[in-house]
């Protein structure tokens, strides 16, 4: 233990998280886009271009575009150890997930390996750094504490995810050879329970109590469950790779549950709050939960199925990406941002100037707005697995329009920062 | 032997359940509101008062640490707190519920972001520095008069 060690410093310029949450909805947008331009193909298959690009569009530029930024942000107050370097570490990832994921959606989308090799490298050296920073915030901790060991598997997972991504996207791009087909199902898996997963139930265990005020999660799924996805996610790897046919069926159960359980114990959690203003945070999460428990039932079944339609792995991506990961980080985009333009005014001064509330900087009623349009889309993604010609472009277009809310709603908070900002340095 | 740790978070469980009443009938009904923020406003300067006037010059004087330390960030959120007491105050003597309402969102993030780091770090370490004191801590702190 170091007490000397212990930094609160504040957090690092507002700058550097903002640029992370303004980029993810745009990300978001292009998905929209490439799917209304492919329209169909887009919800008949995991593997066509067009679902690859719009996949990972959501994947990293959005989603771990969304959760990078906000895990650079929260590190001074979880770890008590502030990252190195903050506005160079931001640049440099946020400027690699942005190029990189542009160059692996192009290269999938047009087929191009000149534009996967680049985004392998791209991400391979963004990635890097992004590890390497927070790796180092973390062991330079002066306390352990749970909220710290979540990241250290957060952190292996997402290290694992994008060794499996870099491999198969160089084997695309250079033709190298695959070590196993089943390289191409532990990446998804990887970066959906390990990655997010285990970074949503590392902030769960902090805001769900926070936020509405409710119980706190049982001590023992606090303390146990991140390790037991871990462990589990290896051993269903090993199986899978070994193609052993009842441990990987096992294996799938076994996490399926656990994920069930962490849902639906947050569920129950939330319906118990002390506070029961309406909140449009407290419904993205109960959405972005149900969907948590509706894929890990649907993945459970289609494993027992011999032979899965390939539109089950379809509905399974839609339901865990943009039903689960993309309604939690929406969810939460809402409470940090507002929260962090409030903070940087206080601390920038301003004696005698009141610092505007943080519902001030956007409404609940803007919030509500691009909830409903989220969830509008999220139903018409489901209906379009069923029936793609029917479904697939209106899908689109309302998860574009859920985009571009979203951002407008970011950009309108910035805007009001920068004003707000303006006016305290008049009143000084 | 009792921590610090779990003493404060138990008192910041009590701030929490006096600020979902006092949030409650923001809008509805005027005099009760302000009767539960006036006592969810004492329960957090008692509170505040415990780390101010008894834990934080313990922990202090033990490590030799006070500018620049954690419990200087800490002191600042609690002027911040302060300031936004004030400002509430202000919403119920104007009878405005959105401002009202507002500030009390912002009071929740931050109180609770507060809390994170004292309960997830500092109580801690200060149960490892001053442990051999807690017992005598926690009198102190239970003997300080009420706001």
């Amino acid at each position: 233990m170091k007490p000397g060690g212990l930094s609160f410093e504040q957090a690092p310029p507002f700058s550097v998280p903002l640029r992370f949450f303004l980029s993810a909805p745009l990300f978001a947008l292009l998905a929209a886009l490439v799917a209304l331009w492919q329209g169909a193909e887009v919800f008949d298959s995991r593997w066509s271009p067009a679902t690859l690009a719009a996949t990972h569009l959501l994947t990293l530029g959005c989603a771990t575009m969304a959760m990078a930024g906000a895990t650079l942000q929260i590190m001074p107050v979880l770890a008590g150890a502030p990252i190195a370097q903050p506005r160079l570490i931001a640049a440099l990832v946020h400027a690699g997930l942005c190029l990189g994921t542009l160059s692996l959606a192009g290269g999938f989308l047009f087929g191009q390996p000149l534009l996967l090799e680049s985004a392998a490298a791209l991400l391979g050296a963004t990635f890097a750094v992004f590890l390497g920073a927070v790796v180092a915030s973390l062991a330079r901790a002066p306390l352990a504490n749970i909220a710290i060991a979540m990241l250290w598997l957060a952190m292996i997972s997402l290290a694992t995810t994008a060794t499996l991504g870099l491999w198969l996207t160089a084997s695309r791009g250079w033709g190298i050879a695959l070590p196993a087909a089943a390289m191409r199902n532990l990446h998804p898996a990887w970066g959906l329970l390990g990655w997010t997963g285990l970074l949503v139930m590392a902030v769960a265990n902090r805001v769900v109590p926070m936020f509405q005020m409710t119980p706190a999660y049982p001590l023992w799924m606090t303390k146990r469950l991140g390790v037991a996805i871990l462990a589990l996610l290896a051993a269903w790897s090993t199986a899978k790779w070994l193609d052993a046919g009842p441990f990987v069926l096992a294996g799938t159960a076994a996490l399926a549950l656990l994920y069930v359980l962490f849902a639906a114990t947050t569920l129950w959690l939330q319906q118990r709050r002390l506070r029961r203003q309406p909140s449009p945070t407290l419904s993205f999460w109960r959405a972005g939960m149900a969907c948590v428990i509706a894929a890990a039932l649907l993945w459970t079944g289609a494993a027992l199925l011999a032979d899965a339609p390939p539109a089950l792995a379809v509905l399974l991506g839609v339901l865990a990406i943009v039903g689960a990961a993309l309604s939690l980080i929406n969810g939460m985009l809402y409470k940090i941002a507002p929260f962090l333009a409030w903070f940087h005014l206080q601390s920038s001064g301003g004696a005698g100037r009141q610092v505007p509330h943080v519902k001030h900087y956007l409404s609940d009623r803007m919030q509500q707005r691009q909830l409903w349009l989220h969830l509008a889309a999220l139903a018409l993604m489901i209906a379009a697995v069923a029936w793609p010609a029917v479904f697939a472009r209106a899908a689109a277009l309302l998860f574009g329009a859920s985009a571009l809310q979203l951002f407008a709603n970011l950009v309108a908070i910035a805007r009001e920062y920068r004003r707000q900002l303006g006016l305290l340095a008049a009143a000084r | 032997m009792a921590s610090i740790g779990d003493f404060m978070s138990r008192g910041h469980k009590d701030c929490d359940e006096a600020f979902a009443r006092a949030e409650e009938s923001a809008g509805k009904d005027w005099s009760a509101t302000e009767a539960k923020f006036n006592i969810f406003v004492r329960s957090m300067q008692q509170h505040l008062a415990m780390e101010e006037d008894v834990l934080f010059p313990a922990f202090e004087e033990q490590t030799g640490m006070s500018g620049g330390g954690p419990t200087e960030t800490m002191r600042i959120e609690h002027e911040q707190m302060r300031r936004l007491f004030d400002e509430i105050q202000q919403a119920v003597t104007a009878r405005d519920a959105n401002q009202y309402l507002g500030l009390f969102e912002t009071l929740m993030l931050l109180m609770q972001q507060h809390n994170l780091k004292e309960e997830s770090m500092l109580y801690q370490m200060m149960d490892e520095v001053l442990g051999a004191q807690s017992a005598d801590l926690i009198g102190r702190c239970n003997a300080l008069e009420p706001a």
